[in-house]
């Protein structure tokens, strides 16, 4: 018996640019960070980029897929960083599905990619103080980590915007 | 595609106003306290950063604790070996009490959490 799996074109491009997003994740492992839980996220830049070209589905099979096999690469699977970074994960998307319906010319990928930063370390601060840590108190490292997320959205942003337009002059 | 439109700099500009009055409450509650104690109940609860004198009457008479350039001391105190007066400026973090007077002084730095350890 020989079983068949048939890849569509889409299940090809969805694994093509989740392993662009993968390999971007296991680079940033390797960056040395002064801070547990400040990164740059750079493979959101790809998530982004997934959802203006391809839409919200799209993004969130990429993104889904670079968070679990990412952690497997790294020997996170199940780990809190994993849930960390799923939780992250799952309320980035939800606030890219609302915030993508804004209005497209009022609102681009760099706004976007900070409101996901911020929805991204929330939902992770949030984690941490009813979960992982309860009862200590979250709430003085705040301004540090939002600070790191609003440099790392908008640098993100604008790579993910710039990689936007030089994508659409070459077709 | 390319340029940012102006909702972006509108959500840019309300995250850094967040961060940044983030930052400053931080700084706020960052800030040093000298907390004063008569008979263990709270009497007198400054700023580190004020300099100014403190004149606080126990059982046996009049303590004066003195806040300078961000350090705390007391400076003259009834009871009768000076411990607490002899103690000098107080470490951040420690406490000078002054017996029988029933008078404690505490430098209550900040941060001595675990968020800082």
């Amino acid at each position: 018996m020989q079983l068949e799996l048939h890849a569509s074109a889409e299940d090809r491009r969805v694994a093509a640019l989740a392993a662009a997003a993968i390999g971007l994740t296991l680079a940033e492992a390797a960056i040395p960070l002064p801070l547990p839980g400040v990164k740059p996220g750079l493979a959101n830049i790809v998530t982004l980029v997934v959802l203006y070209r391809y839409g919200w589905r799209m993004a969130a099979w990429v993104a889904g897929l670079r968070i679990v096999a990412g952690a497997l690469a790294l020997g996170q699977f199940l780990t809190p960083a994993f849930l960390l970074s799923l939780s992250g994960g799952v309320a980035s998307l939800l606030l890219l599905a609302l915030a993508s319906r804004l209005p497209a010319r009022w609102f681009g990928p760099v706004g976007l990619s900070l409101l996901a930063a911020f929805a991204h370390i929330g939902a992770q601060l949030l984690l941490v103080d009813t979960w992982l840590l309860p009862g200590t108190s979250i709430l003085g490292l705040l301004p540090l980590f939002l600070s790191a997320a609003w440099i790392t959205g908008l640098v993100n942003g604008f790579a993910a915007a710039h990689l936007l337009h030089t994508q659409e002059s070459k077709p | 595609m390319t340029r940012p439109r102006p909702g972006d700099w509108l959500i840019v500009l309300s995250g850094l106003v967040l961060v940044g009055g983030l930052w400053l409450r931080q700084m706020d509650s960052l800030e040093g306290r000298v907390i004063v104690r008569l008979d263990g109940k709270v009497a007198v609860d400054t700023s580190l950063r004020l300099n100014r004198q403190i004149e606080i009457n126990g059982p046996l008479g009049m303590s004066r604790i003195e806040i300078r350039d961000g350090r705390v001391r007391i400076a003259s105190d009834p009871s009768p070996r000076q411990l607490c007066v002899r103690q000098g400026w107080i470490p951040p973090g420690g406490v000078a009490i002054c017996l029988p007077n029933r008078v404690s002084v505490e430098n209550a730095a900040a941060g001595y959490d675990t968020l800082n350890y």
